[in-house]
């Protein structure tokens, strides 16, 4: 199924991100084979697949943590493949974490205005002397950091640790800090992960309320259904390092080999008769 | 002007210059015998290295015990200078080095701005473009220090012997930190790509191998001046109360500022989490450069002061079991911390040589190398974040900067911002 063609989408928006073949071989396993993937401007996609896909080894070329072995990663008409972590973010791709990666022991504050350092907007020496530069510029800066944690309603954090705000804050902190830089492009990597019903309903709807404001294009990976149908306009399957399905949410639980790949072969027949019964 | 000083910085300022100002009138009047003075001016000069290890070990996160290796390079180099001066009338020394710094440094910052533009370049062959540039342009330096050596010689003859000697000696404490650094820069390029504890290993080398070069400095490296594992003798006992303080005052506003500046968060954003740090843009290797080069600058500062205080260098002073005393300074005073640095800095030689000295009875000297660990052990046992842990002074401390009230209006734009919705309380 490695020559698995895209689905042609009727988006018309401009092309945000498009992979083609891309290969990633750890030693003899081949993690990732023939991905490939096009978003454009405003798309929610999900990314699932049963553990072990390669779904997060995707996410890691796409942000230079790996570089493929084999294959081309576009993002808005730059060639991105094998750029470093960092010039990728700066050029517009955010992610979070699986696990989440906040800087611990710094302020919530501090976790966001960490994220504007590229555009800090004065130099090394200016820090050092703390001129007038500096003062202009760092205090522009923090006040954008405070109206941006004030839009996740964390404003009143801002002073404390990140390692002690509750897990629904941190889940919080890290999607607002991922996004303080602006950036076009962001990556979820199980969002929903540990979180409790309440919490997820309440992260759907922080998804759908930064992608209104903020124009972004979300590619996410997740493991609780619920929220890959609930969201995802548009999902793609992986299985074993390669695309065996892509679809609308509808189309994607319908597909026979999906449910395959989840549940083991021959619970195929299996799920529809439960799906119908469940209809009745 | 004058609304930009906070009292918390005239506070701090008003403190430390009167602390200045006592030390230096105790000592003018004779109180402050010369081994206290001495003390004191070792303390500050263990702050000023420790600051930088502080800088590199508690801020970035890299475990480097690479230090004393610069603070011996800061400390020959400055030596080798003054010593030219004061006892051979010649700034041939200054001049080369001089020149050989000024020459390397361009080399590297210019080199640094091309080859970072490179995709995909290793850091091995990196390494290698910058060693050969550095080898090349020092050979210039050094043809072009020795014939600006000349006429420099006549400007400084014609000046009071006084101030010949301190301008002197300040270039040659500038000189020595910046060879040092940049030692340091082509030294991390291929070592601070390793992981943490590899890095502490290889850093722990270096020490060593600076060492070894120095017991052999007059046969294997051919300055005579530095006689080898006999000990350098002869430097101009130029370090006072008044220019160690200067320096200290210097590092530690850098570093204060620098800490609470953009980058100062960069810094320690690696510290953190590596791995995050890059997602958000932060150019780790970058950062660690620059951690690295600044506190092995400081490092090179502190011992080229240290060079002038006993006016006496002996390679076992570098020893790399000397190089956890700045360890154990930042870990004493707490990791991250620049008040209980600089404290535990100028406590540690007061202890172990001062108080030590005169509380055991004489012959037991050596039993301060047994007190000393057994404080340091009951203390990691009952304080294991350091005696200051995360304290700083008011002047120190990163001022959290004030709520502000726009909070409102951000609401009504996005009125349905489920961020509102609180999961927890």
């Amino acid at each position: 199924m490695s020559d698995f063609t895209p689905a042609p989408s009727n988006n018309t928006h401009e092309e945000i991100l498009h992979i083609e073949e891309l290969t990633k071989l750890f030693g003899g396993l081949r993690a990732v084979n023939n991905f490939s993937l096009t978003l454009h401007r405003g798309d929610l996609n999900g990314l699932i697949g049963p553990n072990g896909a390669g779904k997060t080894t995707v996410f890691n070329m796409i942000t230079g943590v790996y570089t493929p072995t084999n294959g081309v990663i576009n993002f808005m008409g730059q060639n991105i493949t094998g750029l470093e972590p960092y010039q990728i973010n700066q050029m517009g791709i955010a992610r979070t974490f699986q696990n989440i990666r906040l800087f611990p022991k710094l302020t919530v504050l501090d976790n966001v205005r960490i994220a504007y350092h590229p555009h800090a907007g004065y130099g090394l020496m200016d820090g050092i002397l703390h001129n007038g530069r500096f003062q202009q510029k760092e205090t522009e800066l923090t006040e954008k950091a405070q109206d941006f944690l004030a839009v996740f309603n964390l404003q009143d954090r801002q002073g404390e640790i990140a390692s002690n705000l509750p897990y629904g804050e941190q889940r919080r902190l890290e999607i607002a800090r991922a996004l303080a830089a602006e950036p076009r492009l962001l990556l979820l990597d199980e969002p929903a992960a540990g979180m409790n019903p309440a919490e997820t309903v309440s992260l759907m709807e922080l998804i759908h309320f930064i992608r209104e404001r903020f124009n972004l294009t979300i590619l996410l990976i997740e493991h609780q259904m619920r929220v890959v149908m609930g969201i995802c306009e548009y999902i793609t399957v992986m299985d074993f390092g390669e695309v065996i399905a892509r679809g609308t949410p509808a189309e994607i639980q319908a597909n026979p080999r999906v449910v395959e790949a989840y549940l083991g072969p021959g619970s195929a027949a299996l799920s529809e008769k439960f799906s119908r019964k469940k209809a009745l | 002007m004058f609304k930009r000083i906070d009292r918390n910085s005239l506070l701090f300022f008003g403190v430390t210059i009167g602390f200045f100002v006592v030390v230096q009138v105790l000592i003018l009047v004779g109180v402050l015998t010369p081994f206290y003075e001495t003390l004191l001016r070792l303390g500050a000069v263990y702050a000023i290295v420790s600051l930088g290890l502080n800088m590199i070990y508690g801020f970035n996160g890299q475990f480097s015990l690479g230090q004393w290796g610069f603070y011996a390079i800061g400390a020959y180099t400055a030596a080798d200078i003054t010593f030219r001066w004061t006892n051979q009338a010649s700034t041939a020394g200054l001049t080369v080095l001089l020149f050989i710094v000024l020459l390397v440094g361009a080399a590297i910052l210019i080199l640094y701005k091309l080859l970072g533009r490179l995709r995909g370049l290793d850091a091995l062959s990196a390494f290698t473009v910058y060693l050969l540039a550095a080898f090349g342009l020092a050979v210039v330096g050094v043809k072009i220090g020795q014939v600006v050596a000349i006429p420099l010689n006549s400007v400084l003859a014609a000046l009071p012997a006084g101030i010949a000697t301190t301008i002197v000696y300040v270039l040659a404490v500038i000189i020595g930190a910046l060879i040092a650094a940049e030692v340091s820069f082509l030294f991390g390029l291929p070592v601070l790509t390793l992981g943490s504890d590899y890095f502490g290993i290889a850093t722990l080398g270096f020490t060593i191998i600076v060492k070894v070069l120095l017991d052999n400095s007059d046969t294997l490296l051919g300055f005579e001046e530095m006689k080898g594992a006999r000990g350098m003798i002869g430097i101009p006992k130029v370090t006072t109360w008044f220019w160690v303080f200067l320096f200290l005052m210097i590092v530690i506003v850098v570093v204060r500022n620098l800490l609470h500046s953009s980058y100062g968060r960069a810094i320690v954003s690696v510290r953190e989490d590596e791995i995050a740090a890059k997602a958000m843009g932060i150019d780790v290797g970058h950062y660690k450069t620059l951690t690295f080069v600044l506190g092995s600058f400081f490092a090179g500062l502190a011992g080229a002061l240290y060079a002038h205080i006993n006016g006496f260098l002996h390679p076992d002073m570098f020893n790399f079991i000397k190089s956890f005393d700045p360890m154990i300074i930042v870990v004493f005073g707490g990791l991250g911390s620049v008040t209980g640095t600089v404290f535990a800095a100028f406590v540690w030689p007061l202890v172990l040589e001062g108080l030590l000295r005169q509380i055991l009875p004489p012959g037991f000297e050596t039993w301060r190398y047994v007190v000393y660990p057994l404080l340091l052990l009951i203390m990691m046992l009952l304080k294991p974040n350091g005696l200051f842990g995360n304290f700083e002074v008011p002047y120190l401390r990163q001022v959290l900067p004030a709520l502000r009230k726009k909070i409102s209006t951000e609401r009504s734009q996005a009125p349905s911002a489920p961020a509102v919705k609180e999961v927890n309380g």
